[in-house]
Order: structure tokens, then C-alpha cells, then sequence
């Protein structure tokens, strides 16, 4: 069994965030990066489905600036089996469009039997890469998955995903692509012998040209959804606290809502 | 120069981070409370396979080959949560592993060490004895040849996980003319051995989670091959094991450093006094700019030194210094922690208070403050400058 996972390199979970002077970014001056913790969700359910046969191998892709080779580097250390590291410059600007276009690209080149992301990354939240890439591929998909099983033939699988007030369990034929939620499984620490040896193990980098791919339709220009302007939110003003006897306060209150914060 | 991690190293500190925060944190105030070791036993069952018990040894042992440097990231990111798992982690690894790897033969080390390294046993090392702590060279237990044996007779005292340990390294006198200059040797012995019994001493202002005990070896029998290095070699090894192991606690207090750093400013920006939070006063300021200075000096002589010792240096004035130093500077800290805690921090049911406890000892177990100044002062007084 092939598997595959892709991962994305983001500010650790405990960041301050505040957009950089040009407001096109965050100010990255200071961060430290982890792997998004729901592609982890990801590579856990991977290895334990390579352990669980007994057999295959588990790839980790991503597509980021060098940096984001220390993302792939912690699966490898995990216990992944290979890296793929997908950066060219002419990505800069990208949609999770163009993004899936060249994750797609690359999970062609090869023929996976489970393709596994996050739901969403933390940084943009946008959760619509691994729903873009199943689409590009033809593949059937599962999103927001919390139980995950293979079938015993490993034909076929079913998830399970958490819906407005009940559970929905979903048979997929495989390939296919499920993105992961929290429940999934707990992922669990590097050991340190993996950590040694996690440099030994492949790593491929790809560039565009590699992909077959042109800058025009994965890149800036071929964005759909351009970033407009990064804020921080609007400091929220103090509450206003209405003092007097109970009668009169609550008629000032509603007096106010009325009036001032128009509820009715 | 480079000051930087390598790529392992960071990897090594996320993942150790990642691991406190789940697995030490969230029962550090438990184990405190209810002098709960078997809390910490747990702990190191699940640090054993991901390698964390062998850190500084090579693979050959079980361990990781991450050197000294790798064993101070883990002692200072347990160190973050809980000093009763750093100091029973310490003394299994950096006392009882350590004496064992520096003094032990290829044998012993694939018999004795491995196991430790792969957290299989848990080790302790007893040099200090009812007469003789700072006075180390002072103690009495003896060891008399009998054959093939050694026969050991008297009382370690204050033992880091005596009554947990499998194994334990014993200093004993093999010549009492000779004392230090010969006459103590390095024994490994295993706890099932009949004439060995341990006793628990609980009473304790701090480290209430770690196993300290007495240990009585009456008519205990050890075979010659139990030895580490040669007879009369003890002295020696025992105070190299401390070289590093000085340095380690060092790594250990700049962790407690930084926790209490983040644990001030966290609760200084919070709490209100006089219409503000007290972050915004400069008596509260200069409290937190002092523990930044500190905790860098810290660091920074904590890792040189460790990277010293991984490129093959001697540290028996380097160790001495950074024990010294970290211990004190630990104890100004603290104590600055609990003071902007005001009165919750004198409260037991906040962490800093544990921490305070626990940070006393620092400048006593493994050499005190005054044996650190001694060895310091009599190496630069024989280089004659420094």
C-alpha cells in the first residue's frame, strides 16, 4: 500500500501573530514553525495503516520555501519512509487552487492507494486544498474524517465524520483522499532514533519544470483569490456597565439596546 | 563560532517540549503533592522508547549518540515542568549511567549500561555516605576481599532513586590508608542481591516526587567482575560522573529558569493592582529584566560547556563554574517569581511554589556551592590565572 500525505510548514500553535508593515503578510520576524497539527493527525493514521499490513510505504510531501524542509524532515523522524519537497519561486502568490494543481501534478507521478491531508492548515484556514486536489484527480474524497478504517480486501475503506448533530459513515473506493480531523488518532512523538536518522531517509525536491507544470497556471497570475489586505482585528472596546436600582438600569438597558445598539 | 542547534538537536528539543507538556506537566503539581514516584516510573516508560533515557551514550548502548549537549536539552525542557522527573532522570542517566559508561568495561557496559539507556532498569549512584557528603573522599562503607567477591558493609545515605533502583553504582573502601588516592573502588551492584535493603526518607522541603533513600549493604556480596575500571579507580570515577553531572544539573536549572520567567510574566500581565496590570510597573520590570539576564548568562554557559565536553574537554572547573552559577542565579530567581506571585505564589496550589521548594537543593546535592568555589579556586590558583 502507497500512501501519501501532505503537510504544510506553519507558525507554531502558540505564536503571537501580527501582520507585517505591508500588510500582504505576517511579520514572520521571530517565529518558530511546526508541522500543522492536523496533517499530523494525517501522518499518524498513515504509518499506523502501514503497520497495521505490515507492508508499504508512507511519502510526505509539501510545497514551501527551504524552511519547509524541516516540516518533511519531522515525519521522516516520525517514521515516514520518503520526502517530497516541492519550491519554486514562481509559487509566491498562489491560490489553494494553484496549490492543489501542483500537488496534484505530483501525487500523479506516482500511484497512491490513500492520499491523507489535514482539514485545514492553521495559518489560512482555508480547508480547501485536499478537497481541490480530489477533484483535479478524479478521486473520490472524505473530509473532516475522525475514525478511519481499511477494509481487509484494502480496496475499500470507511470513515467516519462528525455532522451537524449525528455521525456519518462513509465507504470510499480506493484511491482516495481523506482529510483528517482531531479525534482521528493521537500522533505520536518522534523518537530519537528516528530523529538520527530522519536526514538518511529520501528526500526529492521537484521544481515546476519537473512537474510539467507552467508558472502562468500555478502561479500569482493564475490566482483566483488574491490576498487583499492582513489586520489585526479591531480592539474591542470596554463593555458599558449600567449602574443604579435594578428598575431604572434595566429600563436604561433596554433604552440602550433599542436605541444605541439597535437590537430591535 | 556557530551558537546555533543543529537540525537534530532542534528536533530533539520540540520533540522533548511536545512531550512535557503532555505527558509531565499536567501531573508535575500530583506528583509534588502525593510524593507520587510511581507517576514519574510512568513517565519513564513511556520516555524509554523514544530513546530519551540514552540520550548521551553512543547507539552501541542502547543509547542515542546525541552527546552531552542533546542529555542538557532533555534535562532542561523536563526541567520546565517537573524537578522530581528531571533529578530521578538525572541520577539514572547522568549518575549511575554515566559512572558505568566512563568507568565500565565493554562487558559491563553491554550488561549494565544498555539496560539503562534503554529504560529497562533504573539506575542510582551512592557516594554519599552519613559522614561524608562534601567530604566525599571521607567514606566509610567498606569493601574487603573474599575470593572472587568483594563484600560490602555499611550505609549510603540520601540516595536518588535508591529504593526504585534495579542497579545501583556503590563507592567503597578497598584500602583505607589510601582513601582518594586509591583507595575507593566503583562497584555495580544489583538490588536484588541479598544484604541490600533500602529505605525511604520522605521528609523532604523539596523534590517530594523523586525516591530518596538510605541504603544498608550488610555482608553484601559482589562479584570482582562487577568492578568498574580497576580496584582503587572509584575516586576518580566518581568525580568525573560529577564533572558532567554538574554540568547537567546546570542544564536542569536554566529550564526551572525560563518556566519561572514565563510563569511571571504570564501572571504579571494579568493580574490588576491599582487600576493596571502590575507589568506595568517598573518595581515588577526590573524584577523580570534581572531573570532575562540571568537566565541568558545561564544558557550561555551551560551550552558552551556542553559543547566543551562533546568535542572531548575535561570540565572539572567548567562543570564546578556552571553548577555554581546556575544554582544561585536559580535561587535569585525563584525567589524574584514568588515575589511578583505575592501571596498566590506562596500558595501551594500554584506551581511556583513547588518550584521554590524544589530549587533549594540545587545549591547542595552533587557538590555544594562551597565544594564548586573550592574546586574552582584551586584550579585557577594553580594555572596561576585563569
Amino acid at each position: 500500500m502507497k500512501i501519501a500525505v501532505c503537510i504544510k510548514q506553519v507558525p507554531a500553535t502558540e505564536s503571537k501573530i501580527k501582520p507585517a508593515a505591508d500588510g500582504l503578510d505576517i511579520d514572520r520576524t521571530g517565529l518558530s514553525y511546526v508541522v500543522n497539527p492536523y496533517d499530523e493527525f494525517g501522518v499518524e493514521e498513515a504509518l499506523k495503516i502501514k503497520e497495521q499490513m505490515n507492508a508499504g510505504t508512507v511519502t510526505v510531501l509539501t510545497i514551501g520555501p527551504e524552511k519547509a524542509a524541516e516540516a518533511l524532515r519531522t515525519c521522516l523522524a516520525v517514521g515516514a519512509d520518503e520526502a517530497i519537497h516541492i519550491k519554486d519561486e514562481a509559487l509566491t502568490g498562489g491560490d489553494a487552487l494553484c496549490t492543489a494543481r501542483v500537488l496534484a501534478a505530483a501525487l500523479k507521478k506516482a500511484d497512491y492507494d490513500l492520499i491523507f491531508f489535514g482539514r485545514q492548515a492553521i495559518d489560512d484556514d482555508s480547508g480547501a486544498v485536499g478537497i481541490h486536489v480530489a477533484e483535479l484527480m478524479g478521486l473520490p474524497h472524505v473530509a473532516g474524517i475522525n475514525k478511519f478504517e481499511l477494509n481487509a480486501d484494502g480496496l475499500k475503506a470507511v470513515a467516519h465524520r462528525q455532522i451537524e448533530g449525528a455521525a456519518e459513515v462513509v465507504e470510499a473506493t480506493l484511491p482516495a483522499i481523506f482529510t483528517c480531523q482531531k479525534e482521528l488518532n493521537e500522533p505520536r512523538y518522534a523518537s530519537l532514533p528516528g530523529i538520527m536518522k530522519a536526514k538518511q531517509k529520501p528526500m526529492t525536491v521537484w521544481n515546476l519544470a519537473d512537474l510539467g507544470l507552467r508558472a502562468e497556471d500555478v502561479g500569482a497570475e493564475a490566482a483566483k483569490v488574491k490576498l487583499g489586505k492582513i489586520s489585526s482585528p479591531p480592539i474591542r472596546e470596554a463593555g458599558k456597565i449600567i449602574e443604579g436600582k435594578l428598575p431604572q438600569a434595566v429600563s436604561e438597558l433596554v433604552r440602550l439596546l433599542h436605541e444605541e445598539a439597535k437590537a430591535f | 563560532m556557530d551558537f546555533n542547534f543543529t537540525e537534530e538537536q532542534t528536533m530533539l528539543r520540540d520533540m522533548v517540549r511536545k512531550f512535557v507538556d503532555n505527558e509531565v506537566k499536567p501531573v508535575a503539581q500530583r506528583i509534588d503533592k502525593e510524593h507520587n514516584v510511581d507517576l514519574i516510573k510512568a513517565i519513564l516508560k513511556k520516555a524509554a522508547p523514544l530513546g530519551l533515557l540514552g540520550i548521551p551514550f553512543p547507539e552501541k548502548y542502547g543509547g542515542a549518540g546525541m552527546g552531552e549537549l542533546g542529555y542538557c536539552v532533555l534535562l532542561e525542557e523536563l526541567s520546565h515542568g517537573c524537578a522530581s522527573t528531571s533529578v530521578t532522570i538525572g541520577a539514572h542517566i547522568g549518575l549511575a549511567g554515566m559512572s558505568i559508561f566512563l568507568g565500565g568495561n565493554e562487558a559491563q557496559k553491554e550488561k549494565y549500561l544498555k539496560p539503562l539507556a534503554l529504560g529497562e532498569k533504573i539506575g542510582a549512584y551512592a557516594l554519599t555516605e552519613p559522614g561524608a557528603g562534601s567530604d566525599a573522599a571521607n567514606l566509610q562503607l567498606t569493601a574487603k576481599e573474599d575470593g572472587d567477591h568483594f563484600v560490602l558493609n555499611g550505609t549510603k545515605l540520601w540516595i536518588t532513586n535508591g529504593d526504585i533502583a534495579d542497579i545501583v553504582v556503590v563507592y567503597g573502601l578497598t584500602n583505607p590508608k589510601l582513601k582518594a588516592r586509591g583507595g575507593i573502588t566503583a562497584f555495580v551492584v544489583e538490588t536484588t542481591t541479598p544484604g541490600f535493603s533500602a529505605n525511604r526518607i520522605e521528609d523532604k522541603m523539596g523534590l517530594r516526587g523523586s525516591a530518596t533513600a538510605e541504603l544498608v549493604f550488610q555482608d553484601l556480596r559482589v562479584p570482582k567482575e562487577n568492578v568498574l575500571g580497576q580496584v582503587g579507580m572509584g575516586f576518580k570515577i566518581a568525580m568525573e560522573t560529577l564533572d558532567e553531572s554538574r554540568l547537567s544539573l546546570a542544564a536542569a536549572t536554566l529550564g526551572a529558569a525560563k518556566e519561572l520567567i514565563a510563569m511571571s510574566v504570564d501572571f504579571a500581565k494579568k493580574r490588576v493592582a491599582f487600576n493596571q496590570p502590575i507589568a506595568h510597573f517598573q518595581a515588577i520590570q526590573f524584577m523580570i529584566a534581572d531573570m532575562a539576564a540571568e537566565v541568558f548568562q545561564m544558557e550561555s554557559i551551560v551550552y558552551r560547556t556542553a559543547w566543551m565536553y562533546d568535542q572531548g574537554n575535561k570540565i572539572p572547573r567548567e562543570g564546578a563554574i556552571c553548577k555554581l552559577f546556575c544554582t544561585e542565579a536559580l535561587d535569585r530567581i525563584v525567589d524574584k517569581a514568588v515575589q511578583i506571585h505575592g501571596g498566590n505564589g506562596f500558595m501551594g496550589e500554584h506551581p511556583v511554589e513547588r518550584f521554590y521548594r524544589d530549587s533549594r537543593v540545587n545549591r547542595i546535592f552533587e557538590g555544594t556551592s562551597e565544594v564548586q568555589r573550592m574546586v574552582i579556586a584551586e584550579d585557577v590558583l594553580k594555572k596561576g590565572s585563569y
